[in-house]
């Protein structure tokens, strides 16, 4: 195959093609972990594939990418997830 | 299908140029999901173009070709005439398209792919305008909903997409909507195992084009659902079956909530409700609902 060479171009995937999109966000989702019931509608909802599922149905929140939609939130059943405004004093 | 077997591999990658709140990233997240890596996509001038993100680099990670606004299906017919060629049986060939590229422009191609009877998926994400230009009318903008070139409301009804495909008479034709996954994994899944074209149409709410807060983007989809402003039903070899809430609605079993529920959430019908009630307006949208639904009771 490499007879002959590319000339159009092509592009590949790679995560953050548009950078780290995570810098657009103004509110913050944080998940309560003790109140998860684990019925995955953050993960199948989330438009930026940025809630990453693990093994045991937990989740976890990309903050690289995480646009703070707020999707998760309200959607959330047991309102395990708060969206909290970026850079406030803890 | 419930949410916890769909399966983790993920064909959307994070970081990619889409609003936040997107139902177009959404969708085909699930949709390739159901499909596999096994798949190649054409991608006309829409959202999704733009949502790849520049080159050198992807967010979709299957093949995708980018091809001219009216040709999304007319690639596709290549493309599988091409696999077919190679003996590559096991890809499927998917069309991802916008509304605008489906209702208006690419409408002869579409039409003509499912004539000639391509081995090819055809999914039309609804957004019911040319979001990515700049928030146009097209043909599937409801009746009243403001845009950038109807000001004032556009002054004519959506077309029935729907109709147009089932008068082809393909082995498979669904509707549904991003606020119901299970649904729509379903039908894709349903869709790859069946030999000919088969179209779904997807409805996405938009939070920039309906103007509505980010958050909301699935309420406004299930809200487009109970009011029966949009139908979810699948038509396999010509016999029409309602799903979900649409089933319910036709066979009387819950009341569809009143349409002024879903359209005042929307920016874009905020003109109907100040500085004052257009009363007129309201009573035509409500009454143009409740026909189609009699069509439907009536034949199905």
């Amino acid at each position: 195959m490499n007879k002959y060479q590319v000339v159009t171009t092509i592009s590949y995937p790679k995560p953050g093609a548009n950078g780290k999109t995570g810098n657009w966000r103004i509110f913050k989702p944080i998940l309560d972990k003790q109140k998860c019931v684990k019925c995955l509608r953050c993960w199948i909802f989330c438009p930026e594939t940025a809630i990453k599922r693990n093994k045991d149905d937990t989740i976890d929140i990309d903050y690289d990418y995480c646009k703070g939609c707020g999707i998760c939130a309200k959607e959330c059943t047991v309102k395990a997830i708060t969206m909290e405004r970026e850079g406030k004093q803890q | 299908m419930a949410i916890k077997d769909m399966p983790t591999e993920e064909c959307m990658l994070p970081g990619n140029a889409s609003c936040p709140g997107c139902p177009a990233t959404m969708a085909l997240r699930i949709v390739l999901k159901a499909l596999g890596k096994n798949t190649v996509m054409t991608v006309p001038a829409c959202c999704t173009a733009v949502i790849e993100s520049l080159y050198p680099n992807t967010s979709f990670d299957v093949p995708v070709m980018n091809i001219a606004f009216e040709a999304a299906a007319a690639g596709a017919s290549g493309i599988e005439a091409a696999l077919r060629q190679l003996g590559q049986k096991d890809t499927t060939v998917l069309a991802w398209a916008g509304d605008g590229g489906t209702y208006d422009i690419g409408l002869q191609a579409l039409s003509g792919a499912l004539e000639r009877g391509t081995n090819f998926i055809y999914i039309c994400y609804n957004n019911q305008i040319y979001s990515n230009t700049g928030i146009q009318r097209s043909g599937a903008t409801p009746y009243a909903a403001w845009t950038t070139t109807t000001v004032g409301g556009k002054t004519e009804f959506r077309k029935e997409m729907g109709d147009i495909i089932r008068a082809h008479h393909i082995p498979y034709s669904a509707q549904t909507c991003i606020s119901y996954p299970e649904d729509l994994y379903a039908k894709v899944k349903k869709a790859k195992d069946i030999h000919g074209p088969k179209y779904i149409e997807i409805l996405a709410p938009c939070p920039p084009g309906w103007r509505f807060s980010m958050d909301k983007t699935v309420e406004m989809g299930r809200l487009a659902v109970e009011t029966g402003a949009w139908t979810m039903y699948e038509c396999e070899n010509d016999i029409m079956t309602f799903n979900g809430k649409s089933k319910l609605i036709l066979d009387k079993k819950i009341e569809k909530k009143p349409l002024e529920e879903w359209i005042k959430l929307q920016g874009r019908f905020s003109h109907l409700f100040k500085p004052k009630r257009d009363e007129e307006k309201l009573k035509l949208m409500q009454q143009h609902i409740d026909q189609i639904w009699e069509r439907y009771r009536k034949c199905p």
